[in-house]
Parts: structure tokens; C-alpha cells; sequence
């Protein structure tokens, strides 16, 4: 049914978002580690300070069937109701479309009328997926301005191309894929939008087959996983641009595009460099009515004794940063970038974009040093810092420590006992772990994080 | 003085019809922040009210077509129809009209304007007024009982239909612009868009309400 007022989670823009009030519940994806049988789920987490049951578990919906492997999601609608051109705010923020990455079974989880016990009100099978998008793997989801957009890595068949397909936001079914004229784009990873220049751009990864069996090291040395970005007019559908990042840039991840829409800049992360090792992060920018890309932030791999290094690593010597995925506050002030390799979550002041400054770091896990969470300082942890969603005031910073089942243990040999830390964000700079928020969970791995009412990766603004 | 009550009606729908963020106003003000000039909202207002006259325009030049040559008591059924019937349907399947893009043109924003202004069923509200032949107005003479076309044959009676069109969708547009400009100007310059989260009660309900009971009004009166 309509609501007589807009949805009071839907914000005409990022600055009005800011205002929103702390989030008391975050919804992780949680899916099981190699070997287990148990069904992945959604996890309900309590975050809010003043609960007795504050950074635990309190709630979780499981999925109706074995090996799904959830890992992005997102809400069926968001601010972007509020779009002058195709308003429809009274629609509500309600329903998380939860995709298996491995199985293409995409569920429909209501969250009301009570956070702490989901369910799942539809399940959209692999076959009706693939027949009607002709595509597979969904990933990420946003809301948008023609429904709902899901991100998918590859044909049925486990190759390219990789794409976006379209869900109806009330109903739910399959629209097709979004794509009219896909010009020389093949790989797919992550998708997002400037709405206020009617421009979408894509990243890459790598088709199904070349991910799912784990990192393929002929693949990488080779250059063959995505090393470019791609523009498109999101009104018409049309590809515009590829900006090539270089061959020795292996894996173009999470987009992080200006929230304000009279900005025409954003973020990109790269998880490694072939000529070092090293991370970076690139900033897209309109450059008289073109697209351009520069790299603004490069992360060096750390030495590292071999021994203690995992066999893929052992004859580079070092511990690459892999920066694996990145968050941008809703002022577009504060950039956070997650290496998962050396155990560190950074923040950098991108006031101005073109000259990011650190302006604050966190160490936890580790591929070598296995840093502890101060709760338990004695306790070594596996993984490092990876899914980073920031809450829409700026103030809280919650991460979780795992990548991708195959990818895993390539890494982390000994497993990845899986957490979720939360870190306080000042006010100009710097963070800090919260003691108190330290959740462990040894019977899943959790992934992507969703705060109630919305974060600073789940809603799309057509007013500054 | 019963001839401008058509008229007024005719205007206030107009004003009415501006009040809604749907129909325009919202998408001038955005323009106006996207390029951070007032010059930018005041420029979409003229393609805004282009369309939304067009739109109206069709439906009223349908209607005057349509009462030359159909019975008059089967166009009075074939309108409450379709009002009631658009009027349901909306109702319980509110699908907002796909259109992406805050890069728009006079072109865009006029085509935009004219099918937003259509699928609410804009000029479908101004049915009732047209649907008397002026010969009916003289009714008015005989008995005492003065029905809603009697009074509007009478207002319209000294046009012909071009006049008619060109006159009543000149009299709406303008109630219409006076809205939209002012409510454009007055959120752009004072009150923001923060208020949307607060004022922006769901008039489409109220809207699809009024269409059903227009088309109910058509038999009754």
C-alpha cells in the first residue's frame, strides 16, 4: 500500500541525510566457509549503544537453500524516489534484495514489521534469471531511478559478458537487461551512478570462470582480469567511454561516485598492482564534457619473510595491500579503504579529490601480522579489514574481514575466522576501535554490511 | 455572472494541478540546484507549461470532436467511464512513467511535461465542463433546476470550439504556471527541499479520488 507521506528514511540529498537518526540495526551477509553444511543467512546486528545486546547477534533469517554464498545487497528503494523526474516517494524502504553470488538465487527479505526477525517473502530462482536477463552471479544492487539494478558477473554459461539487469521495485520480477548498447564492454564487477549528469559507470573483475576456481595466477601475471572502467549514458543505455587504468592494474573493484550530484568525480579502487604489488585508488573526473582518470592514492606492499607467506605470495616477498573494497562519506569528505592483505583500514580527507591526505589508520588481521582487536589483544585474527559501510551521519565505521570463499584460503591458509569491528570517525579525521564492538562468528563468514534506514552506499541523491 | 463560473473552475484546476511536485515545479527547482542559478528555474518553466497545455489541450479538442458527432447521453457515459476507470486503475497501480535524466532540454522538458501531465490524467479532470453542446445551455431558460453543463454551455456559449480550446487551455495553463512558477521560486529561494520529507503528502491518492468522483459527478449531475 502507498504511504501518505515520502518514506521518512528518503532524504532529497546527502547533506539532509547526514541529519538522519543512528542506525539500530545492521543486516550482514553471512555464508558458510568451505566444508560446512549450513545454509547461508542474513544476520541481524544490534548497534545500538544504549541496548543490552549491543554488538551481537540478534536475529537471523536462513535461506531455504545450500550454497548460495550471499555477498552484496541492498534496499528496494531509496532516496532516489525523490528524483524530480520520475517521483515516487511513497513507496517504502523495506524489502533487502539478498543475491547468492554462486547459485543466482535471489531472495526478497522483508524487514518490517519487526527488524530482529526477517523473512523471506519471494525467492527468484537461477533458471528465471537466466532466461529472463541471460544473465548470472548477481552482485550488487541499487535502488535507482528505473527500479531496482542488479549487477551480475557473467552469462549463464559462467563467461562474459557481465552486465546489469533490471527488478520491477514493487513486484519484483526480471525486467531484462539494462544494457542497449554495451559497445566493447565484456568484464563486469560493481556499477553506480552521477544522476545529476545522467551518467553510469561500471568497473571489472572477472567472468564467473575465471574467479570461481580461486585466483588464477596465469590469468593474473597475463593481465587478463579487468583493468578498465566504463562509462555509460545511463538515460539511453548506451556505453560511452572505456578509461584503461593500465595492464599492470589487476581488478577494478567498488565505485564510489560524489553523492552530491553537481559533482562529477568519484572513486575507484584497484586490488593490485603486476609491477609492484602495490594498491591504488583512482579518481574518475569530467574533463570538458569528457571522462578522465588519475590515480590519487597509491598503497606500497610491505616486505615479508617468505616462510610465513602463503604459496601464492612467497616469491614476490611481500604482502600486497589489496585494497579491496572503499567507502566515501556522505559529505564527500572522508574516503575509507580497506587492505585486506596488510591488515589495515585507512582514512583519507578527499576534500580536495585530486589530493587525498591520510588522515587516519587502523590495523586488524593481517596475511602476515595478524593484528588483535582490543577486546581480546592476545587472540591473533585471520582476514583483514574488506565490506566497509560508514553510517549516513559519518560517525560510525563498520567492517567485516571476509573476501570470497575460493579466494579465501588462497590467502589465508589456516581460514578465515570471520568478525565485525566497528570504528568511531571524528569529526575531522581519525578513527578508532570501538571496545565494545567486536563480533565473532566461527560458524559464518560475514560479508557486505546494510544499516537500517540506509548508509553511505545504499541511497542516490538528485539534489545537492 | 454565472457565465465565468466555468471559467474559475476551469483556473482553479489549473492552480490545482501545479500544487502537485509531480507536475513540474520539483523538477524546475532541481535544474535550478544542479546548475546553482535561479536563471535555470525560471527557463524550465516555459517547456514545463508547453506540455502540460498540450497535454490538456488533446483531451479537451478530443472531447469538443467527440460531442459533434456521438449522442450526448453516450458521451456522458463513455467520460464517467473513463474517469472512473483511469481514476481506479491508477489507484491500485501507481507505476510512476519511466523517465531518466536531469540533463534535459526545452524539447525534453516539454515531452517530459506532457506525458507526466497525461499519465495523471490531467486534462481528463476538465472532461465535465466540455461536455454540453451550447444548444443545451438554453435549457437554462426553461426549467428551474440548473445543472453543472447547463451553467458551463452558458459560460462557453459565445464560442465557437477552436475559440473555446484556445481560451480554456489558455485560462488553466495560466492558473497552472502561476502555481508552479510561484512554488518553484518560493522552495528554490527560502524554503529548500528539505521540506519535501514533511509537505509532500501523497496527492496522487487525493487526485485519483478526484478523477472517480468527477466521472460519478458526470452521471449524477
Amino acid at each position: 500500500m502507498p504511504l501518505l507521506k515520502p518514506d521518512p528514511t528518503f532524504y532529497p540529498s546527502p547533506r539532509l541525510a547526514m541529519q538522519a537518526p543512528p542506525e539500530k540495526y545492521a543486516f550482514v551477509a553471512a555464508l558458510n566457509p568451505p566444508g560446512s553444511k549450513l545454509n547461508d543467512a542474513l544476520l541481524v546486528i544490534d548497534v545500538d549503544p544504549g541496548s543490552r545486546t549491543y554488538g551481537q547477534r540478534v536475529g537471523e533469517v536462513k535461506m531455504p537453500e545450500f550454497g548460495d554464498e550471499l555477498h552484496h545487497f541492498g534496499w528496494n528503494a531509496c532516496s532516489s524516489a525523490l528524483c524530480p523526474y520520475a517521483p515516487h516517494p511513497h513507496v517504502e524502504r523495506r524489502y533487502l534484495v539478498v543475491p547468492g553470488l554462486r547459485s543466482s538465487r535471489i531472495h526478497i527479505i522483508d524487514t518490517k514489521p519487526n527488524p530482529r526477525k526477517p523473512k523471506i517473502v519471494k525467492v527468484i530462482e537461477p533458471e528465471e534469471v537466466f532466461a529472463r536477463a541471460n544473465y548470472s552471479r548477481p552482485h550488487t544492487i541499487h535502488c535507482g531511478p528505473e527500479g531496482i539494478y542488479v549487477s551480475a558477473l557473467g552469462a549463464p554459461n559462467g563467461d562474459g559478458p557481465g552486465g546489469i539487469f533490471m527488478l520491477d521495485c514493487e513486484t519484483f520480477e526480471i525486467l531484462g537487461q539494462w544494457e542497449m548498447n554495451r559497445g566493447p564492454q565484456f568484464l563486469h564487477y560493481d556499477f553506480w551512478w552521477h544522476l545529476g549528469f545522467d551518467t553510469l559507470l561500471s568497473s571489472e573483475w572477472g567472468t564467473p570462470n575465471m574467479i570461481e576456481n580461486g585466483v588464477q595466477t596465469d590469468l593474473l601475471l597475463g593481465s587478463k582480469y579487468g583493468h578498465q572502467i566504463h562509462v555509460w549514458d545511463l538515460r539511453r543505455r548506451r556505453h560511452l567511454q572505456a578509461l584503461d587504468l593500465g595492464n599492470e592494474q589487476q581488478m577494478v573493484l567498488e565505485m564510489r561516485p560524489a553523492h552530491d550530484p553537481t559533482k562529477a568525480y568519484g572513486f575507484v579502487g584497484v586490488v593490485v598492482s603486476l609491477k609492484d604489488l602495490s594498491a591504488s585508488v583512482w579518481l574518475w573526473h569530467r574533463n570538458n564534457g569528457a571522462w578522465d582518470l588519475k590515480k590519487v592514492i597509491e598503497i606500497p606492499a610491505e616486505p615479508a619473510d617468505p616462510e610465513k607467506l602463503p604459496p601464492l605470495l612467497k616469491d614476490f616477498k611481500a604482502v600486497p595491500p589489496l585494497v579491496t573494497d572503499i567507502d566515501l562519506s556522505l559529505d564527500d569528505k572522508f574516503l575509507y579503504v580497506s587492505c585486506w592483505g596488510t591488515g589495515e583500514m585507512l582514512q583519507y580527507d578527499v576534500s580536495d579529490p585530486f589530493n587525498p591526505k591520510k588522515s587516519g589508520s587502523v590495523r586488524i588481521g593481517g596475511i602476515i601480522n595478524r593484528t588483535p582487536h582490543p577486546k581480546k589483544p592476545n587472540q591473533p585474527l585471520a582476514g583483514g579489514p574488506q565490506m566497509v559501510e560508514v553510517s549516513r551521519d559519518g560517525k560510525r565505521v563498520y567492517f567485516t574481514n571476509s573476501l570470497y570463499a575460493a579466494w579465501d584460503e588462497q590467502f589465508y591458509p589456516d581460514g578465515v575466522d570471520s568478525w565485525m569491528v566497528k570504528l568511531d570517525a571524528g569529526r575531522d579525521g581519525g578513527v578508532t576501535f570501538d571496545e565494545n564492538f567486536f563480533l565473532e562468528s566461527s560458524d559464518y563468514r560475514v560479508h557486505q554490511v546494510r544499516l537500517e534506514g540506509g548508509d553511505s552506499s545504499s541511497d542516490s541523491f538528485c539534489f545537492p | 455572472m454565472s457565465g465565468l463560473w466555468p471559467w474559475l473552475v476551469i483556473f482553479g484546476l489549473g492552480l490545482f494541478h501545479g500544487i502537485n511536485p509531480a507536475m513540474g515545479w520539483l523538477f524546475a527547482v532541481a535544474l535550478g540546484l544542479q546548475e546553482q542559478k535561479r536563471a535555470a528555474v525560471l527557463r524550465a518553466l516555459a517547456p514545463i507549461a508547453l506540455g502540460h497545455a498540450l497535454s490538456i489541450g488533446v483531451i479537451i479538442a478530443a472531447v469538443l470532436a467527440a460531442r459533434v458527432s456521438l449522442p450526448h447521453h453516450a458521451l456522458r457515459i463513455g467520460a464517467a467511464a473513463i474517469l472512473f476507470a483511469f481514476g481506479f486503475y491508477r489507484l491500485f497501480r501507481s507505476r510512476h512513467p519511466n523517465w531518466v535524466g536531469m540533463r534535459v532540454g526545452f524539447g525534453d522538458l516539454t515531452l517530459w511535461s506532457f506525458i507526466m501531465a497525461s499519465a495523471h490524467g490531467a486534462g481528463l479532470m476538465l472532461v465535465p465542463l466540455f461536455l454540453a453542446s451550447p444548444t443545451v445551455g438554453d435549457a437554462h431558460h426553461i426549467g428551474s433546476h440548473v445543472t453543472m453543463e447547463q451553467t458551463c454551455a452558458l459560460g462557453f456559449a459565445n464560442f465557437n470550439a477552436p475559440s473555446l480550446l484556445t481560451a480554456s487551455v489558455a485560462v488553466h495553463t495560466l492558473g497552472y504556471l502561476l502555481t508552479t512558477a510561484g512554488i518553484a521560486i518560493l522552495v528554490y529561494e527560502k524554503l529548500g527541499v528539505g521540506m519535501l520529507r514533511r509537505a509532500w503528502f501523497n496527492i496522487d491518492l487525493v487526485w485519483m479520488l478526484a478523477l472517480m468522483i468527477t466521472g460519478a459527478f458526470i452521471l449524477l449531475f
